[in-house]
């Protein structure tokens, strides 16, 4: 079981969700119980990890493995506009937010342990900035914005997600 | 709380439900099944630690390779992956 986070832990980290995924043109799952249920696993891995690991997935505990899955996941957008949800279903699209239809579950779309192995040791041995650019572009993970500079920001300007959930785009 | 867990109902067979104890959608299987009143085993592959993790671990995988959850396999034959209401009623003939 979830180490018991308190229904007013629960209710304020909704409340908190809620506001910030409106104001970035996302929805929360509309089915109470079962937000709050994720919630809870929310809690209980960010107890048990230090950071808000997908509830749906297995974390391995390593931050830099887990990156992806940290929610919001990478996977998240891409599953919102195939299955109107994310894996877990926390995130919906506006129909089902608005109770017009329900969220049904959605096929994995991580890659496989194996595969994700490989792809770190591809990402660890990309070159410098194509010719021609003045500066690197950074690409958010998760919802795709673009930035030249030399760093990534601290924080996604827009969906708030921290600097390490950014990747080199050029 | 580590291990297999048990949960009495009627025999169809060997019903094994590999899940996270913080997923929604595990939570609903376990339901699932149990309101199928079917005999099953869980084990919540997040609250394993150490060597035993590992085999569970390699087990899921065997039945699975993308370690996704939960993961039913039933009598060692046939993996469910996800909450498939109507595959899972079949599998285990209720």
């Amino acid at each position: 079981m979830p180490d018991a986070a308190s229904d007013e832990e629960v209710d304020r980290f909704i409340q908190g969700l809620v506001e910030e995924a409106e104001a970035g043109g996302y929805h929360i799952n509309p089915d109470e119980e079962f937000t709050r249920g994720l919630v809870r696993g929310l809690l209980a891995n960010r107890g048990r990890y230090g950071y808000i690991s997908c509830p749906c997935r297995l974390a391995s505990g390593n931050r830099e493995d887990d990156l992806d899955i940290i929610c919001p996941c990478d996977y998240r957008d891409p599953d919102i506009a195939e299955y109107a949800a994310c894996y877990c279903a926390l995130y919906v699209n506006a129909e089902v937010e608005a109770g017009l239809s329900a969220a049904a579950p959605v096929p994995e779309r991580r890659p496989p342990p194996a595969e994700r192995r490989r792809a770190k040791e591809e990402r660890a041995t990309a070159g410098p900035a194509p010719g021609g650019l003045n500066y690197p572009v950074w690409r958010c993970r998760v919802c795709g914005y673009l930035c030249a500079r030399n760093e990534p920001p601290e924080t996604c300007p827009i969906c708030r997600v921290s600097r390490d959930r950014f990747e080199r785009f050029m | 709380m580590t291990g297999m867990q048990h949960v009495p109902g009627e025999d169809r067979g060997k019903v094994i439900l590999y899940a996270l104890s913080t997923c929604g959608w595990c939570a609903d299987t376990k339901k699932f099944l149990t309101g199928l009143r079917v005999e099953f085993s869980y084990v919540y592959v997040d609250l394993l630690t150490g060597a035993e993790r590992d085999r569970v671990v390699r087990e899921v995988e065997r039945w699975n390779p993308r370690l996704s959850f939960p993961t039913l396999v039933v009598n060692d034959a046939k993996a469910i992956v996800g909450f498939q209401e109507q595959e899972i009623r079949e599998a285990v003939g209720a």
